[in-house]
């Protein structure tokens, strides 16, 4: 083994001597090389989040018709997607698999917040790029301790102070009630919910209720939160309780002003099982796509997008959220590894990642734009809030800084 | 006093056990630091199988629930890791400790249900931990949802007789020291009185009774030293992972330590390393053989190894041992 890799290096370094006035430019760091760049990922394909999984499939999609095209700058993406089950110690050995074994050049949309966290300190120790993370905690942008970390999501945090600032400016004496889920992606979205209200979140929250992730229904939660007569409803949920909040409130014939948080803004996937009457009048946000949204028909990323999924995931939905997310991803990988050209080591990965210039990702919307610092990782500064007239969202004012 | 055990725990093999104990030392030197990893974690399975083992294989009680007792020896150390600062080390006997007193707490009270409904009962118990672990006023400790991340300890020497240490290859000499302590513990325990007096209580209940043996007392120690091994177990893995979350220790972890033990081999010391590997390693083979349906093939390896070695595979290797020497009784 060791003599092995003595050869290797040896080999290596005379063919980097010969080759030197050639290639001055040409700069590898394990995982690239002139034909391949290697890009690992974490993903539930099985357990209790395997709904994301979809991600994961929609990009092995893209990589494959790329490398088809021709690749990034003439290099084919060898893209290794493995199934942690969302259980972190898995997350932790399939990354070091991917990171010591298969020898990735960097991380691309690891999911989930636990999963992340259990890899966070082993990543940046080893100074691998671990990168557009698929989860919205405000802890992956923190390039001062963790500088090869970086998130995709914008921030839970400031989407909820955003809600919190809304409510303020258009109905100063709502009375607020709030449901969410108990855990950190829950409580970052209240925090920031409370810090957008200031001074008034007391006197204006007057019912809050929680659920655990694990239970089946929250049908007894919005009951008790109709009960304290409030007339505005922050509902801080995933895609499946979103669901069924939204279909419980029209039940039980409450009427709010009802707030629902980004992450369960698809329609293919959380309005139309709730029932699209139901869902009119929702307010969210939104800064991806929707492939149910028709005014997007002639766009010619969402046409690449619908025939790629016809092509080569024909069991993924096009309207399915997670499907227009993970294509989003994708795009903006390109594009730094683009951006990277042939200076393809660990550390310009994450320079390029640091330096993105109000990019607009294709597949999201348009003047929602991608922007990077090397002290602010925080992708998407700007974001769309919409409201739902029963068939798609509307944007209703300008993209809104989110900071 | 050997002469009560039955044939094959009798006849050790000393030369293959040393040879076995130096390849192990050998091992992480020819291997990468990721495999070194995953040998590392196969240890530990090992020492929670020997647990489970002496619980399920010896004393005959049902348990679906040692996940848990894996949470709390994880929990445990990473608590005192985190908030006291303890070294690694000193962690393990603390979590083996307050593993042996919840489990034999537990044991008092689980004695009054016998068969499938300890089973529930100990079920109930993996079910709910990975809330508890959520739970509000424990998050101070327990980090809550987001778990607890660790400092994972370097090697204390740069090198060992002149060959290069690293923090996976320490871990992994650490893990192996502390593994084959708990074999020696385990191996000590089930043929001493201890171990007849449980394989009495599992066999003949009544007979043993009455011929003197306290069986509450014994079940629920029984109960408390099985707990004890998993949760020095579950220090152990948190110290390698080096991060603990209620996500980590679900109720799946629990029915899989049991498909480990059962596909190792019940009543057998070394199968508790057989079922070990089965655990660290068939999920991975699932995932390569098949991406789209991995559980799939999962349970049909599962469903294969029950067919071919109804004794598991411990099992099967002493049928193989018995067939090669003929003479031997």
């Amino acid at each position: 083994m060791k003599k092995r890799q003595f050869t290797l290096t040896a080999l290596c370094l005379s063919l980097a001597g010969f080759a030197m006035p050639a290639s001055a430019q040409k700069k590898y760091d394990p995982g690239a090389s002139d034909s391949e760049i290697k890009i690992g990922q974490t993903m539930p394909y099985s357990g209790p989040a395997s709904a994301y999984g979809t991600i994961g499939k929609v990009q092995a999609a893209y990589f494959k018709q790329l490398n088809e095209q021709g690749g990034v700058n003439g290099r084919k993406i060898n893209f290794i997607s493995l199934d942690d089950g969302y259980s972190p110690p898995k997350t932790v050995e399939m990354v070091r698999r991917l990171v010591e074994q298969d020898e990735v050049l960097l991380l691309l949309g690891t999911l989930g917040t636990p999963s992340n966290t259990a890899i966070h300190k082993y990543v940046n120790t080893k100074k691998v790029p671990h990168m557009f993370l698929a989860t919205g905690a405000s802890k992956w942008n923190d390039p001062k301790n963790f500088p090869w970390t970086i998130g995709f999501n914008p921030n839970y945090n400031s989407e909820g102070k955003l809600y919190g600032q809304h409510i303020l400016a258009t109905k100063p004496n709502a009375k607020i009630a709030v449901l969410v889920q108990n855990d950190d992606y829950g409580k970052d979205y209240f925090n920031g919910f409370k810090e957008g209200l200031g001074a008034k979140a007391a006197s204006m929250i007057v019912a809050t209720a929680s659920y655990e992730v694990t239970d089946p229904t929250i049908d007894s939660q919005i009951v008790t939160l109709k009960g304290s007569g409030a007339d505005t409803f922050f509902n801080i949920t995933t895609p499946k309780f979103a669901a069924q909040a939204i279909r419980k409130v029209d039940e039980v014939g409450w009427k709010p002003t009802h707030y629902l948080n980004q992450v369960s803004a698809s329609v293919g996937s959380v309005l139309k099982p709730a029932g699209l009457d139901k869902a009119v009048g929702l307010i969210s946000m939104l800064y991806v796509k929707e492939g149910s949204d028709s005014r997007w028909d002639n766009d010619p990323t969402m046409k690449d997008f619908k025939a790629l999924i016809k092509k080569y995931a024909p069991e993924v939905s096009p309207d399915d959220g997670n499907a227009t997310y993970g294509y989003a991803v994708a795009q903006m990988m390109v594009q730094v590894l683009k951006q990277a050209g042939d200076n393809l080591t660990r550390e310009n990965i994450m320079k390029q990642a640091a330096s993105i210039k109000e990019f607009q990702v294709p597949m999201v919307l348009p003047g929602v734009l991608a922007s990077t610092s090397p002290d602010d990782f925080a992708l998407f500064q700007t974001i769309q809030m919409v409201k739902f007239d029963g068939k798609n969202w509307v944007d209703f004012g300008k993209p809104v800084t989110v900071k | 006093m050997s002469t009560n055990l039955p044939s094959h725990e009798k006849a050790v093999p000393w030369i293959w056990l040393v040879l076995g104990f130096l390849g192990a030392c050998a091992l992480p030197f020819f291997i990468t630091n990721y495999h070194v990893f995953q040998v590392s974690m196969v240890l530990t399975y090992a020492i929670a199988l020997v647990g489970l083992n002496i619980l399920i294989g010896y004393s005959g009680q049902i348990s679906l629930g040692h996940g848990a007792f894996l949470a709390i020896g994880a929990y445990t150390t990473a608590i005192l890791m985190d908030k006291a600062d303890m070294p690694y080390w000193m962690t393990i006997p603390i979590a083996a400790a307050v593993c042996l007193v919840v489990g034999f707490l537990f044991g008092l009270p689980a004695l009054r249900l016998e068969g499938h409904y300890l089973a529930l009962a100990t079920f109930a118990l993996a079910v709910a931990l990975p809330q508890l672990l959520k739970f509000k006023h424990l998050e101070f400790l327990t980090g809550g949802v987001q778990g607890i991340v660790i400092m994972k300890p370097e090697a204390p020497w740069e090198t060992l007789f002149g060959l290069k240490l690293n923090s996976d290859r320490w871990l992994y000499f650490f893990t192996l020291a502390v593994t084959v302590v708990m074999f020696v513990i385990g191996w000590n325990l089930i043929r001493g009185r201890v171990g007849r007096a449980l394989i009495a209580i599992r066999d003949q209940p009544i007979a043993a009774a009455s011929m003197g043996i306290n069986t509450p007392l014994y079940k629920s120690l029984a109960f408390g030293v099985s707990a004890m091994f998993t949760g020095v177990a579950g220090a152990l893995s948190a110290i390698l992972v080096a991060f603990v979350a209620p996500d980590s220790f679900t109720v799946f972890l629990s029915i899989t330590l049991m498909v480990g033990m059962v596909i190792g081999g019940v009543t057998s010391l070394p199968g508790a390393l057989y079922g070990a590997l089965f655990i660290q390693f068939i999920p991975n083979i699932a995932d390569q053989i098949s991406k789209a349906a991995p559980w799939a093939i999962y349970g049909i390896m599962l469903i294969l190894f029950m067919y071919t070695m109804p004794t598991g595979i411990a099992g099967l290797l002493r049928l193989i041992g018995q067939k090669l020497r003929p003479t031997n009784p």
